[in-house]
C-alpha cells in the first residue's frame, strides 16, 4: 500500500512512533522490513543524556505509562549511527529534542545535515522539566521554535504535540503558520502516575509519566479530528493503534499516515505487517480507499 | 501474583550468602518459568534491574546476585521480611529441546545463574547426558558447588580449584575426546558468562558444527520490547531473547562487539562493562 508524504514514497502508511525500539540502524531497518513506512529514530537532544532511572516503562495492561526521560547522546555523539545510516535503503524520521529554541536550532541544523529524511520536533514529551512540553502547550513558543528550526533545516519539519495543550488545534495552526510541513499527534497523554500500595510509593522513579496505548486512543482520535479542522498540512495519527480498524478510526478522524508504538508490546514488531493487511482488507471488505476515507468523519459536519 | 504488569511486593522469605559476592534471596510466590527467563527486581528508592530467575519450584523461587554496584549491593544486603517489587518473567528462556542425548552447559561466574534450573531439568531420568563445565576467577565465585548430580568440570583463573584456566579449553578437549562416530558430539551447547567467553564458546561450537545457544545482557528499562534500551544489532535482547541460537548469532552485528550506555550511546563492550549506575 505504497503511500506518498511531504514528496517521498513510503511503502506502507504506517510509522514508527519515536522513542520505540528506534535506538540503530539494525533495529530501524528490521522494523521498516516487517511493514512499517516510516520509521522515527528515538529523540536526539543537545546534550548527553541517560534518562530516569528505573522503573521508567509498566505496562498497565490496556496501555503503559512511562517516563523514560529523554535518554540522548547528545546530537554530536552520534558520528558512527550516522555514518551506518548513511547507505540506508529506507527512509526515516530523526527526532530531536532541546531545551530552548537555541538548543533546537542547533541540534536540527546538525541533523538535517546528517541526511533524515524527515526532522520531527518533539515539543511535547512529559517525561523532563526543562524539555519539551513546555513549548507544545503554548501557540506563541510552538510558533518560535519552529519557525527558528524551519530556517536552518532542508528537509520538511513534523511538529509533534501534546494532548497536554489546552486548544491542541490552535498550537498545529501556529506550527502551520510558522511553517510546519506536517503535524504528528500524539505524544504521550498525561502526565499520570501509579502508586504501589503496599510500599506507599510511586512506581516510576521519575513519579509522573506519560500514558500510551489503547486507554488514550479516543484522546488520539479527538486530537486528530480537531487538528484537521484547522491546518491542510498532513497529520501523522497515533496514540493507542493497534489494529487496522484502529488505524481507519484515525484516518477518518483526518491522519495521512498512522504511527504505531505502544502495540509493539502488544503485538510483537510484526505489528504492522498485521495491521498493513488489516487495514487492506477492511478497504477491500468495503470497496473503497484510504484516500476516500481519509476525514471522512468530517464529511457530514463539513 | 507476580505478573508482568505492575510490580507485586513480596517478602524476601530467606537469604543465602553464598561467599562475600554472591548472595541468593528468595521468594516465597509462584511465579510462571522457563530456565532462562529473568525477572525486573524493584527496591523502591533506589532503582530497578533484571535478575534471571535462578532458583524455582511451584511455591518458592530465588535470585542470585553478585554484588557490584549501588543496586545489587543492596540487594545482597536484604533479608528476610524486607519488601521487594517483582515483574516478570520476561524473555524467551532456553530451548530445551527434544530427545538430547549429550548436551554441555558452559558457565563463567554469575552465569552460572540461569544455567543452574536447566542443568536441572536435565538432570531428570530420561534427560540428555549432561557436561557441566564452570569456571571462575577464583574459588570463591564458584556458584552452588554442591547443587547438581551432573558430571563437573571445574576451572578457575588462579587455580584455586579444578584446572587453571579456561572453560573454553576444557570444551575443546572434551569435544576431541568424544569417539569420532559421534557426529555432532553434543547435541548442544549452552553458555552464559562475560560475552568474550560465550562468543569464543559460539566460535568452537561453529568449529565443529554444534549448535549453542548464549544468555545475552544489555542495559534494560523495559523488559518487554517496547523502550530500545537493550538492542543488539537487530536483536531486542529482553525480547527476542536474552537466550540467542547460533542460527541469531550469526548476523548479529553487535554481539561480542558493542552495547549501548543508558544514553544510547553505542561503545565498545569493554566500555560498557566498565560503566555504573550513578
Ligand atoms: C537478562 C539479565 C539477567 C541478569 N541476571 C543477573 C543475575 O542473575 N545475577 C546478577 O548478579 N546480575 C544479573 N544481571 C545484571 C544485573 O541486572 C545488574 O546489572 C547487576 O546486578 C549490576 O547492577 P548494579 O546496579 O549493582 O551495578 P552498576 O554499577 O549500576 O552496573 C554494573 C553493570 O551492570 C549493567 N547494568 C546496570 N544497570 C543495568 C540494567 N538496568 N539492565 C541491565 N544491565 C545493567 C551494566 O553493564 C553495568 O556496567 C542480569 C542482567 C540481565 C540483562
Ligand atoms: C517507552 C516510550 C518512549 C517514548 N519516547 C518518546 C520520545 O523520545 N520522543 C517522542 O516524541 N515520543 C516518545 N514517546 C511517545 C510515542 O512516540 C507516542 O507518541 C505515544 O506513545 C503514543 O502512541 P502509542 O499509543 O502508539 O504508543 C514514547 C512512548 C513510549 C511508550
Ligand atoms: S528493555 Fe526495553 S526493549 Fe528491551
Amino acid at each position: 500500500m505504497q503511500t506518498t508524504f511531504l514528496g517521498k514514497t513510503l511503502h506502507t502508511p504506517l510509522v514508527l512512533a519515536s522513542g520505540v525500539l528506534g535506538s540503530n540502524k539494525a533495529i530501524l531497518e528490521r522494523v521498516w522490513e516487517n511493514g512499517c513506512g516510516l520509521p522515527t529514530m528515538k529523540s536526539i537532544g543537545p546534550a548527553p543524556r541517560e534518562g530516569h532511572k528505573n522503573p521508567t516503562v509498566i505496562d498497565l495492561g490496556n496501555g503503559m505509562i512511562n517516563a523514560v526521560g529523554l535518554p540522548s547522546p547528545g546530537y554530536l555523539n552520534m558520528e558512527e549511527e550516522w555514518q551506518e545510516l548513511s547507505d540506508r535503503a529506507f527512509p526515516i524520521n530523526a527526532s530531536i529534542y532541546g531545551g530552548s529554541v537555541d538548543e533546537f536550532v542547533r541540534v536540527a541544523e546538525f541533523v538535517s545535515a546528517k541526511g533524515p529524511d524527515f526532522i520531527e520536533l518533539n515539543i511535547s514529551c512529559p517525561n523532563s522539566d526543562q524539555h519539551g512540553m513546555i513549548f507544545g502547550v503554548n501557540a506563541q513558543s510552538s510558533h518560535d521554535v519552529v519557525a527558528a528550526v524551519k530556517k536552518v533545516i532542508h528537509v520538511p519539519l513534523i511538529a509533534k504535540l501534546t494532548p497536554a495543550a489546552p486548544d491542541i488545534a490552535g498550537i498545529a495552526k501556529a506550527c502551520e503558520d510558522a511553517g510546519a510541513d506536517a503535524i504528528c499527534a500524539i505524544n504521550t497523554a498525561g502526565p499520570g502516575m501509579v502508586i504501589d500500595i503496599e510500599s506507599r510509593s510511586p512506581v516510576l522513579a521519575f513519579k509522573k509519566g506519560g500514558l500510551s496505548g489503547p486507554m488514550i486512543k479516543p484522546i488520539a482520535v479527538r486530537c486528530v479530528y480537531d487538528i484537521f479542522r484547522s491546518v491542510s498540512i498532513p497529520i501523522i495519527g497515533l496514540g493507542g493503534i493497534s489494529t487496522g480498524t484502529d488505524a481507519i478510526e484515525i484516518i477518518m478522524a483526518g491522519a495521512s499516515l498512522v504511527g504505531i508504538g505502544t502495540a509493539v508490546r502488544y503485538r510483537g514488531i510484526t505489528v504492522f505487517d498485521k495491521v498493513n493487511k488489516e487495514i487492506n482488507d477492511w478497504l477491500a471488505a468495503h470497496g473503497t480507499t484510504l484516500e476516500e476515507i481519509r476525514g471522512a468523519a468530517h464529511r457530514e459536519a463539513l | 501474583m507476580i505478573t508482568q504488569l505492575m510490580p507485586a511486593m513480596v517478602k524476601v522469605a530467606e537469604r543465602k550468602i553464598h561467599s562475600p559476592e554472591f548472595a541468593t534471596l528468595y521468594i516465597d510466590e509462584p511465579i510462571d518459568f522457563k530456565p532462562g527467563q529473568f525477572v525486573m527486581v524493584w527496591i523502591p528508592g533506589v532503582d530497578e534491574k533484571p535478575y534471571t530467575i535462578s532458583h524455582h519450584s511451584p511455591d518458592r523461587f530465588g535470585i542470585t546476585v553478585e554484588a557490584k554496584g549501588i543496586f545489587s549491593r543492596k540487594a545482597v544486603s536484604l533479608g528476610p521480611g524486607d519488601k521487594i517489587g517483582i515483574r516478570g518473567p520476561f524473555g524467551n528462556g532456553f530451548n530445551m529441546g527434544n530427545g538430547h542425548k549429550r548436551v554441555a552447559v558452559v558457565a563463567g561466574g554469575c552465569g552460572m545463574a540461569p544455567l543452574a534450573p536447566l542443568v536441572e531439568a536435565f538432570q531428570t531420568d530420561n534427560g540428555p547426558e549432561t557436561l557441566l563445565i564452570q569456571g571462575a576467577r577464583s574459588k570463591s565465585f564458584l556458584l552452588y558447588p554442591d547443587r547438581f548430580t551432573a558430571k563437573a568440570e571445574i576451572c578457575t583463573d588462579d587455580g584455586s580449584k579444578g584446572y587453571k584456566g579456561f572453560v573454553t579449553d576444557i570444551l575443546v578437549q572434551k569435544i576431541k575426546a568424544l569417539p569420532a562416530n559421534l557426529a555432532p558430539g553434543f547435541d548442544m551447547v549452552y553458555t552464559c558468562g562475560p560475552e568474550i567467553m560465550m562468543a569464543k564458546v559460539f566460535e568452537i561450537c561453529e568449529a565443529h558444527g554444534i549448535p549453542c545457544q548464549v544468555s545475552l545482557e544489555r542495559y534494560m528499562r523495559c523488559g518487554f520490547g517496547v523502550c530500545g534500551a537493550c538492542v543488539c544489532g537487530h536483536a531486542v535482547v529482553c525480547k527476542d531473547g536474552p537466550v540467542f541460537g547460533s542460527k541469531a548469532l550469526r548476523t548479529m552485528a553487535d554481539f561480542n562487539t558493542r552495547a549501548l550506555l543508558k544514553t544510547g550511546r553505542s561503545v565498545p563492550l569493554n566500555e560498557y562493562a566498565a560503566w555504573r549506575c550513578q
